[in-house]
């Protein structure tokens, strides 16, 4: 059943409208099992993963014991624009929950998704980097929610479970605003803005079923053998960021080993045919983070590796 | 006056960025004075520029006072002035989100990092500021609530209003919140327009802005002109008021209009058929502050607030 949650008028005969797939089977006071994305209208890959997950359980409705609701776009108008944020409001949609029902029309929008989401069982909020940096399949973990989060992070088989740090800034985004209010909500990041990598889709919709099998909530046969997650710590994580402007050239994917000393990139000057810095990785670890975007200036990020050997 | 670089970066195809800065006195670093942040506050950067011409005829005729020292900072934002984006251009990051900066982190952190580090250890510090929601102000001093606010220096800026709010998560990384964390009186002042000059509101927030620094004894020079005896509001107790309906907005009075229960302060239009869709009123006998001031309006904007 489709029901909207946010309807408000547009200027130019048009209904701005956010709305769920709620699917249900089995007994109605069951748990209640939501996927959500569209918060930063430039990540697409939650639209393949909701798509696969509605498809599949109406396929298959008789093994759904429980309500999963379905989430696609939060921010339609980002979508729909190309834009990360919501067109003409200035700050990040993932930066004003839970929102004020008083405030401007964002914040307003920001409240009743908190509203309608709360209570639910279990959260996945779906983000896939942004057009700078491709992720590997990864579950992010404030680390006051650590001890709480993290083993149900473990059942969605993606390749690591980054517990970071706590920061004022962050208490305003949607996964915070759950917690902290006792709603679990696991956030995952894959992929590359404005992109679709069908393999990570697919990777993230066995997790969630198996994960929704280990919570009763999908009676089918589900896939058993899912890769273990590295858990690591935000201080095991070491970020590449650019000492210079100029073009970042690389020839690695994100997902692999990387020795200390191996060549990451390097950062040239396409007008003098000159390198102008050698980018290499200071430990032995695991590069789960690769900059897609080329144009670097100082201090963009090109690259995170989790060190291996301290995890 | 000296004129020194703040900050300077290589970019992979355009001059560098440069961020300069302006000295006036000797001395302790008594003020510190930043303009355009982002790329469309052309006000707060024209106004800057004023300031800068007018320092610089006070300095030769030995006005500015004896071991005070200032710095205006017209720019930290150049490059987005100059393609017209508001933010950063290459990722869209506003560099007065990024607060107190981190100088090993992305570029719109080691920017923050180093416009903060400059502006660090001032006795005070005014902010040429601009809001997120987009409309005109009665021009005003704004801090946000963190426990070091100085009320009693705002009202020195003689302007109509000092208004104080509560710092939400995300005002965290703003200048004027860390500013006061690091033991800088900060004040952001806003100067009614953002991407277009206002002479007028521009020249009354020059006159309040000199008339502080006369008043703190920073200048010696000039007059203090007609000031006003600010009051002090905290954000929470304006009376907002929303659009009902969506449609073309035609605005009917300004902010600083004085208005009464029941005046129709703002008409929004059937965008197809001309007809009136709702006639906004007032609810309340006060001033406009704020006036929403774009030509179409989402159901529900916030479209003024009234003190």
């Amino acid at each position: 059943m489709i029901k909207t949650i946010v309807s408000t008028e547009l200027p130019i005969d048009e209904q701005f409208r956010i709305r769920k797939n709620v699917i249900q089977h089995g007994p109605k006071d069951g748990l209640r099992f939501c996927v959500v994305t569209g918060t930063h209208g430039d990540e697409l890959e939650g639209q393949m993963v909701c798509y696969e997950l509605a498809r599949i359980v109406n396929e298959h409705i008789d093994a759904l014991n429980g309500t999963i609701e379905i989430y696609p776009s939060l921010n339609p108008l980002g979508i729909d624009t190309i834009q990360r944020g919501i067109p003409n409001f200035d700050l990040d949609m993932n930066r004003i929950f839970p929102g004020d029902p008083q405030g401007t029309m964002a914040e307003q929008t920001a409240h009743a998704i908190i509203e309608d989401i709360k209570g639910a069982d279990m959260v996945i909020d779906i983000h896939s980097s942004n057009l700078f940096l491709r992720e590997t399949p990864q579950v992010r973990i404030n680390v006051q929610d650590a001890e709480w989060l993290v083993p149900f992070a473990e059942r969605l088989g993606m390749d690591f479970v980054w517990v970071h740090d706590a920061a004022t800034v962050l208490e305003a985004t949607l996964a915070h605003s759950l917690n902290s209010t006792g709603t679990p909500c696991l956030v995952v990041e894959m992929g590359v803005g404005q992109r679709i990598n069908h393999k990570m889709c697919r990777r993230l919709v066995t997790g969630i079923f198996h994960l929704m099998h280990t919570m009763g909530m999908w009676h089918e046969e589900v896939e058993t053998t899912l890769p273990q997650p590295i858990v690591c710590k935000g201080d095991s994580v070491t970020f590449l960021n650019a000492e210079t402007s100029g073009i970042f050239l690389t020839e690695l994917k994100c997902g692999i080993n990387v020795s200390k000393g191996q060549t990451i990139g390097q950062i040239v000057d396409p007008l003098r045919g000159r390198i102008l810095s050698m980018v290499s990785s200071p430990v032995d670890g695991y590069l789960f983070t690769i900059r897609a975007y080329p144009i670097v200036y100082e201090g963009s990020l090109m690259a995170r590796i989790v060190n291996t050997e301290e995890s | 006056m000296r004129i020194e670089t703040i900050f300077e970066m290589t970019s992979p195809c355009r001059d560098n960025f440069r961020i300069k800065g302006y000295r006036f006195g000797e001395g302790k670093k008594t003020l510190a004075i930043v303009g355009a942040m982002r790329g469309d506050e052309v006000q707060q950067q024209y106004i800057c520029s004023q300031l800068v011409s007018r320092l610089m005829l006070i300095e030769q005729r030995g006005g500015i006072a004896k071991d005070k020292s200032i710095l205006v900072i017209p720019s930290c934002n150049p490059f987005s002035m100059n393609v017209g984006h508001r933010f950063w251009a290459m990722d869209n990051t506003d560099i007065n989100r990024m607060f107190p900066g981190y100088d090993q982190g992305e570029t719109t952190q080691r920017i923050a990092a180093a416009i903060f580090s400059a502006l660090n250890g001032y006795q005070y510090g005014i902010q040429l500021a601009s809001y997120y929601v987009p409309g005109d102000f009665i021009p005003h001093v704004r801090m946000l609530k963190t426990g070091y606010e100085d009320l009693e220096t705002a009202r020195l800026f003689g302007m109509k209003y000092v208004t104080t709010c509560k710092a939400r998560p995300f005002d965290t990384t703003l200048l004027n919140y860390n500013w006061q964390l690091w033991s800088t009186k900060a004040f952001s002042v806003y100067a009614g327009k953002t991407n277009q000059i206002d002479v007028n509101s521009s020249s009354e927030t020059l006159d309040a802005i000199f008339r502080m620094m006369k008043r703190t004894g920073i200048i010696n020079y000039g007059s203090l002109g007609a000031a006003y005896e600010s009051i002090v509001i905290d954000e929470s107790s304006l009376v907002h008021i929303k659009a009902r309906h969506a449609g073309i907005f035609c605005r009917l009075v300004d902010a600083g209009s004085r208005v009464s229960p029941g005046q129709s302060l703002a008409h929004i239009i059937d965008p197809y058929n001309g007809q009136i869709l709702n006639d906004i009123k007032a609810t309340a006998e006060g001033t406009v502050f704020f006036a929403h001031h774009r030509p179409v309006v989402f159901q529900n904007a916030l479209l003024f607030m009234i003190d």
